[in-house]
């Protein structure tokens, strides 16, 4: 009888181990790249410092096979922790993908290596208005290369939010108390808010932020509380109607849970960049340039955005990606959208009014 | 004296590791982008919102430690009168979670909050509307139809609950050692002399485990009031308390080389746990037995 019930015991888990395997009808992406670059050896190491999954995991291995060297990818945060890593650390680091703003104030304090572009020939593949909008903080791309972009705006569940999406005032309104969630960054959420507020995302008036901050003060006993990462979970598994979030997650999102829009207030908003610095005590200048001139080759750029679902900037890769990918608004937002979008700029020493009006914010119940 | 060279390793490592960094905080705090200035510092001392944030801090501690007390000294006290055989067994259970990583059980605790829990109060609702006479349903608990359950993260109660459930092993421990070492001849000559249960237990257990209550207090009360973690994953970063508004000022200032304001918050922390540690250590002065095992 024991002997029957191990036997019947060791069918089910072979049964189950059938039944989850991996189908393999998906065919395998294609990794070659788009104008036949030829990379030479180069050796060492690479120490790139970026986002969480922000990046194709195959993609790292694929461009040590060509290259030789070796990539060390650190994730962090924030634009701010970044800053923080690149002071205090020993390591030095060779790439960073920092954002907009950030990108300026590292050009200010002479940071940052100016860019061989002989050795990145693929920057022709980056979209001419994408380049026009990134020029405001990198005149004449001297310094950076856009890596990703993208617009900040609302994620909210169709199901649970009846009113229209079109303005920020939505995440005022008490109807959706407790189910708002607002980002766990000082300039996107004091920006919007002086947007909503009718004010410029760059002011450097101590009037503007402090409306801004009454207003958030105000919205305290409304929303969900402050997320990053962990806001994508609770919007696809419809735990809050509203959530302000980067068009690439928003996306990622709505791939998984068809309840999802997103909408980018009339009001106006941030249109961002994570473009890709070399730093200027890097000790592989060689291989940072061929890493960033192997991200902006069409074919791989393409794979990298399927993967992470934030918007390329890079034309060719949109001339190969799928339509739900190019006719997806959040994606690839309209020019009416652009319009109404800023890029942040870095703030100086008024960054110091930001800072306080936020503490005074996460503090507030 | 040959005695004391064994002790040199715990001195190096006390210094390098305890003394200097206390000393780097206090440098910080008062040198900032290598300039010697007091203005970041006082700033931060007078800043009535950051003193705000340190009183609810202290008041979510307090919270934390009545209600580690009340729940912790009923399970000690019946451990405690359990065969040994069978109070370790269930000690045992009741330690176990203690052996998982703090930060996995809170972020289990956020899994529960945010999804369990509410997934299973909505079905709960949608079987009661099931089997309930409809017409009990619509007169009388009309709510119950479409019952949506907003995810539990984000307010104080559900921190409250974690700390709570975080911190209450080590309010039991000490108890229990202490109620369990107690003499047992001093509780039969109370009965002896004609004092009930009632009696005996305030008179008698109660002012007997006062030790225990007091390294009980200590060991909740000062990690509770230097809490990072619960807030951090149940609070949503709504629920803010001091350990945050320290990390919120090394996060968002230290980028521009600014350590002054998070160093000032960290030493006045540091004086909080000095000052309760000297309190409990005055309860504690001329009870020198038992509940020290911690």
């Amino acid at each position: 009888m024991k002997k029957l019930f191990a036997l019947l015991l060791c069918g089910m888990l072979l049964l189950g181990a059938i039944a989850c395997t991996p189908k393999e009808d998906e065919e395998a992406a294609d990794y070659s790249f788009a104008d036949g670059d030829q990379y030479e050896y180069i050796g060492g190491e690479l120490n790139v410092m970026s986002w969480g999954e922000y990046i194709d995991p195959e993609l790292i291995p694929l461009f040590e096979a060509e290259t030789g060297v070796h990539v060390n990818y650190i994730e962090i945060p924030s634009n701010e922790e970044m800053m923080i890593k690149l002071r205090g650390s020993e390591q030095t680091f060779d790439i960073c993908i920092p954002s907009d703003y950030c990108i300026e104030q590292m050009i200010r304090e002479d940071m940052l290596l100016e860019l061989d572009q002989s050795k990145i020939p693929n920057v022709r593949n980056l979209s001419d208005t994408i380049m026009e909008i990134s020029d405001k903080f990198d005149p004449g791309h001297k310094y950076s290369v856009p890596y990703m972009w993208g617009t900040v705006g609302i994620l909210y569940n169709t199901k649970l939010v009846d009113d229209p999406v079109d303005s920020w005032g939505i995440l005022w309104n008490e109807k959706y108390a407790g189910q708002i969630w607002m980002y766990d960054s000082v300039r996107d959420t004091i920006g919007i808010t002086l947007k909503y507020l009718g004010y410029d995302l760059n002011t450097h008036s101590e009037e503007a932020v402090a409306a801004a901050r009454d207003k958030l003060i105000e919205q305290a006993p409304l929303r969900k509380g402050f997320g990053a990462d962990n806001m994508r979970s609770s919007m696809v598994n419809g735990k809050a109607a509203l959530a302000v979030m980067y068009s690439g997650d928003a996306f990622a999102c709505m791939d998984e849970n068809e309840d999802l829009d997103y909408a980018v207030p009339m009001e106006g908003s941030n249109v961002w960049f994570d473009n890709a610095v070399i730093l200027k005590n890097s000790k592989n200048v060689e291989a940072a340039h061929a890493f960033i001139n192997f991200l902006n080759d069409a074919n791989i750029a393409a794979r990298n955005t399927e993967f992470i679902f934030y918007s390329t900037p890079n034309q060719g890769a949109l001339e190969r990606l799928d339509a739900y990918f190019t006719e997806n608004e959040t994606y690839n937002p309209p020019q009416d959208v652009l319009d109404r979008c800023e890029v942040f700029h870095d703030l100086g020493s008024f960054t110091d009014v930001f800072n306080a009006a936020w503490s005074e914010i996460k503090a507030s119940k | 004296m040959k005695r004391r060279v064994f002790a040199y390793p715990y001195i190096v490592w006390m210094v390098l590791f305890i003394v200097v960094p206390m000393l780097f905080i206090f440098f910080y705090a008062v040198n900032v982008r290598g300039e010697w200035t007091l203005t970041k510092a006082w700033a931060t001392l007078t800043d009535a919102g950051k003193w705000n944030v340190l009183w609810i801090s202290i008041v979510m501690a307090f919270k934390t430690t009545a209600l580690c007390l009340l729940l912790g000294y009923p399970i000690a006290y019946i451990l405690s009168k359990m065969k040994p055989s069978v109070a370790g067994f269930i000690s045992v259970l009741f330690f176990v979670p203690m052996w998982m990583n703090f930060v996995l059980r809170t972020y289990a605790w956020q899994a529960i909050l945010e999804y369990f829990l509410p997934n299973v109060m909505e079905s709960g609702a949608r079987v009661l509307v099931r089997i309930l006479p409809q017409e009990f349903v619509t007169r009388f608990w009309p709510e119950l139809i479409g019952y949506r359950c907003a995810s539990l993260t984000g307010t104080e109660g559900a921190v409250l609950m974690v700390l709570v459930y975080n911190f209450l092993p080590f309010m039991v421990m000490p108890l229990y050692n202490t109620l369990a070492k107690l003499d047992k001849s001093l509780l039969e000559a109370a009965r002896d002399l004609g004092a009930n249960s009632f009696t005996t237990f305030f008179r008698v257990i109660l002012p007997l485990s006062v030790p225990g209550i007091v390294s009980g207090i200590t060991m909740v009360f000062i990690p509770a009031i230097t809490a990072f973690t619960v807030p951090a994953l149940i609070g949503n970063g709504k629920y803010n308390l001091y350990g945050n508004e320290i990390e919120l000022a090394f996060k968002t200032l230290s980028g521009q080389g600014d350590f002054a304001v998070g160093s000032t918050l960290s030493l006045i922390l540091l004086l909080c746990v000095l000052v309760s540690t000297v309190i409990m250590n005055y309860f504690d002065k001329d009870q020198k037995e038992g509940g020290q095992m911690w």
